[in-house]
């Protein structure tokens, strides 16, 4: 069969969202972040909102998303992301406001501005992405490293007794009244791609309802951060990552799907 | 019919915001401002007429709160106290780089550190010549009575929007915390209309809008910067406001902004009496700084008295502005300690006894030690 014979529309089962903008991801081959930042336009375009929807970026491999996004954005300092989003949301409330944040951001310098607006209750979608690393500063810890996990700044792998435990950041915030929506999914199969879509639908969705903070938590590899391929790092998140990042809801308030 | 009332400055600064159709106020609580948040708490202004209030968990929130509702092009505010403000410097420097409008309103206490509660003016540095990282400027004005305190919220949001920059609001405890009598502003309608650069929601008729600070690109963020100071000329060929009194026939100037120009107005009409020849320049604009009036008002006289509540810092203003063409000294207490009329006046004659004498470029008067408080 000729190339293009199979180019053409009756075969086609996927197209990327209309609302990137084409300009190439500044990711490395082979990360998640590509497949998390085309999901959450696939959403928005299905749900078509992009008239009322803002993004916000903050410091991280997730500082750029407006070169790919044609929808508005606001580039946020490092960590404050939830912060910019409440004064958004505060004086837009019939928007969807989304962050997009990383473990670095949200988990480390973002912490008391993540908790806060969770606890809150803003009306907002938090997208987490988790790889246990700082992948834009060349893979130094972060937070969520796990222990004996080898980065730049600890060579020697973490070790907790002087550096600290890996922060699950996620599970303190389902414990907050003000989210109504937390859960931890991957991007690392088809199946679980499906299901981080799924995942940041309801977390739209519960935008339009009104219902508090939806906050959905991405486990991700970071090959370059790590060392490794992209294939033995999707192995090595699986046997090491999950068993401390298990995937799954944590928090579904009654009459979501 | 005018609307006088008898308000606290904080008081008026609130009134004055809601008056001014602010959309939002995003702040943490700190002394001498708190009653900012309370005054606006207590009017239920959501409800009222849809001002949005909301206490932040920090001053770091709060400035990055002001950063998500002034993105979308509405009228945004904040206020703190000196360490407050030192907290949002970060995301102050991300407002101008990114051309957010805003207004911040600095009610300032004695430093560094914790310092202390009481009045100071320390925080001029800090609010003229940046305060955070980067080339940028706050146009800067200093309220020196309850009625400035008033007038300039409208004011200063208008002059945010001019420039699409953040404005301060520098004032301190003396002028926050103390009461008069003030004509309130007549309350403006909401804003309707949207900015064309406002992250809104992308609609079809128009490109999509994006706000921020960052240009990886060396070159292009260089082109950025130079925007960035053309504006800042423009403010000092468009907007840079002071007053004068007693200033024509003056032998010796005294310098003065805020608080220190109103008591150093006393100290003015007291050397008058003595027939010393004072008169009192008052930067309203703190930037920009009135460095071609100071040095017109400056030609004639004999010597420059910089009196503020701190150890020295407007002072390097008023040199440059002066370009050391006439003797300048400072005079002022600090650390929270509020200098009395009778203080500044020993000063003012001093310096008119030592005319003609060169004086020595440091910065401080000390004190005896039994006249420290």
């Amino acid at each position: 069969m000729e190339v293009q014979e199979i180019i053409n529309e009756k075969n086609l089962v996927y197209q990327p969202s209309k609302l990137l903008t084409g300009a190439a991801f500044n990711f490395c081959p082979g990360c998640g972040h590509g497949t998390v930042v085309r999901l959450v336009m696939e959403v928005v375009e299905e749900m078509d909102i992009q008239s009322d929807v803002i993004g916000i970026s903050p410091v991280g491999c997730s500082v750029l998303l407006y070169d790919f996004y044609n929808i508005d954005v606001i580039q946020a300092a490092h960590g404050r992301a939830t912060a910019v989003a409440t004064g958004l949301k505060r004086v837009l409330p019939d928007k969807f406001v989304f962050t997009y944040q990383g473990d670095g951001d949200l988990a480390a310098i973002g912490t008391g501005e993540t908790i806060h607006a969770c606890n809150r209750g803003e009306n907002i979608t938090v997208i987490y992405v988790n790889n246990g690393t700082y992948g834009m500063t060349g893979g130094q810890m972060a937070p969520t490293t796990i222990p004996g996990m080898k980065t730049s700044t600890s060579p020697r792998g973490r070790d907790v007794a002087t550096m600290g435990h890996p922060l699950r950041i996620t599970d303190i915030v389902a414990s907050l009244d003000g989210a109504c929506y937390v859960t931890r999914q991957a991007v690392h199969t088809p199946a679980a791609v499906r299901k981080t879509k799924r995942a940041l639908r309801t977390a739209f969705e519960n935008q339009k309802l009104k219902r508090g903070t939806s906050f959905v938590e991405v486990v991700c590899s970071c090959h370059s951060g790590w060392k490794m391929t992209p294939l033995q790092s999707n192995r090595w998140m699986e046997e090491n990552m999950f068993p401390y990042y298990p995937l799954g809801d944590l928090k579904v308030m009654n009459g979501q799907t | 019919m005018k609307e006088l009332r008898l308000m606290k400055g904080n008081e008026a600064i609130a009134e004055a915001a809601i008056r001014a159709g602010a959309d939002a106020y995003f702040g943490y609580p700190i002394t001498p401002q708190s009653e900012i948040l309370e005054y606006l708490a207590e009017q239920n202004t959501e409800e009222a007429g849809g001002m949005i209030v909301l206490q932040a968990e920090s001053e770091v929130a709060a400035i990055n709160m002001v950063y998500g509702a002034a993105s979308a092009g509405r009228r945004v505010m904040t206020s703190s106290s000196s360490p407050g403000i030192s907290l949002m410097t970060e995301g102050i420097s991300y407002l101008a780089g990114a051309e957010l409008p805003c207004l911040i309103v600095n009610v300032a206490r004695g430093g560094p550190g914790l310092g202390t509660i009481q009045p100071s003016q320390a925080d001029y540095f800090q609010s003229t010549k940046g305060g955070g990282h980067g080339d940028y400027r706050l146009l800067t004005l200093a309220p020196y009575s309850v009625q400035e305190m008033a007038d300039f919220v409208a004011l200063g949001f208008d002059l945010a929007f001019k420039y699409r920059n953040p404005v301060l609001i520098l004032s301190d405890g003396v002028i926050g915390q103390m009461m008069e009598k003030v004509e309130l502003p007549p309350a403006l309608p909401r804003r309707q209309t949207g900015e064309p650069w406002a992250t809104t929601g992308k609609t079809p008729d128009r490109e999509r809008n994006i706000i921020t600070s960052l240009n990886l690109d060396a070159l292009k963020h260089e082109r950025h910067n130079l925007r960035l100071q053309e504006k800042y000329r423009q403010m000092e060929a468009e907007d840079t406001r002071y007053t004068t009194n007693l200033c024509h026939d003056a032998e010796y100037l005294m310098v003065a902004y805020g608080a220190s120009a109103r008591i150093g107005g006393k100290a003015v009409e007291m050397a008058r009496e003595k027939g010393v020849k004072a008169g009192l320049f008052r930067p309203v604009t703190l930037f920009p700084f009135p460095s071609k009036a100071l040095y017109d008002a400056a030609k004639n006289v004999k010597g420059i008295l910089s009196v503020e509540m701190s150890a020295g810092q407007m002072i390097e203003d008023v040199r440059l502005a002066t370009e050391c063409s006439v003797p300048v000294r400072h005079f002022g207490r600090y650390g929270g300690v509020v200098h009395a009329p009778g203080e500044i006046l020993e000063a003012l004659l001093q310096l008119a006894a030592d005319s003609g004498q060169p004086t020595a470029c440091r910065k401080g008067t000390p004190l005896p030690a039994d006249q420290a408080q």
